[in-house]
């Protein structure tokens, strides 16, 4: 699977886009973000207000909710600020 | 109706006259401009806006067509720029038409209002301080939330 970051995200952990292996029980796009900010510290900093992360399975918004079984790229970024 | 997505400039004046051209007599056309603001207290050099394409275009595509459906609109369109920007470089336009005044207003400001929200892009001021990320204000889910 294939997670994008983007804005603030995108720099605090240093990277556009990675693919991960999805350990087991990891079923939403909540408990993805959990994974990804328990397997370091910086990952754990970036995620650490959880409200401020928005998520996009698929390119579609989706909430933390969302199942992400079987998608193929799961966006993950900070609130919008366009217009 | 249409969308467009681009690090390309455009040119505000020439959008508007090919979408009233397309309008066919419609009755009313507005349209919005926004550009990138730089103030004398607060001056920036330039505007960064990242763009996650793909959902972007899903994102506006809705967008339009919601407003479409919920004032009657004759034709609704999109253009949103990405990429580096100078101060006074329009960054978004949407325009709309409908057989009257009132519905092309609001048709206008309800894209607007959605776009804000709802569209990802995220802007990076630079100015004389450094380079920073614009935060998400309040009063723009406040003004999306009248929709609702």
């Amino acid at each position: 699977m294939k997670i994008l970051y983007f804005a603030w995200l995108r720099e605090r952990l240093n990277r556009g886009e990675e693919e991960v292996s999805l350990p087991p029980g990891v079923a939403t796009v909540g408990d993805l973000i959990d994974w990804l900010a328990s397997r370091d510290e910086a990952a754990e900093l970036a995620f650490a207000k959880r409200s401020l992360i928005k998520a996009a399975v698929d390119a579609k918004l989706v909430n933390h909710s969302a199942p992400i079984a079987g998608a193929s790229v799961v966006a993950l970024f900070p609130p919008m600020t366009g217009g | 109706m249409g969308v467009r997505v681009s690090t390309g400039a455009f040119d505000p004046g020439a959008e508007t006259n090919a979408f009233l051209a397309a309008g066919n007599g419609a009755g009313a056309a507005v349209t919005f401009t926004g550009v990138v603001r730089s103030k004398p207290d607060a001056p920036i050099t330039a505007l960064t806006l990242e763009c996650y394409p793909d959902l972007a275009i899903n994102q506006l595509t809705a967008i339009v067509a919601a407003a479409t459906e919920r004032f009657g609109l004759l034709a609704a369109t999109v253009i949103h720029r990405y990429g580096t920007l100078g101060p006074g470089e329009p960054i978004v336009q949407v325009m709309t038409l409908s057989p009257h005044r009132d519905a092309a207003f609001k048709g206008a400001e309800f894209l607007m209002d959605y776009l804000k929200t709802d569209a990802p892009f995220w802007k990076q001021e630079t100015g004389p301080t450094g380079t920073h990320w614009v935060e998400a204000k309040a009063e723009d889910d406040v003004a999306k939330a009248r929709w609702e």
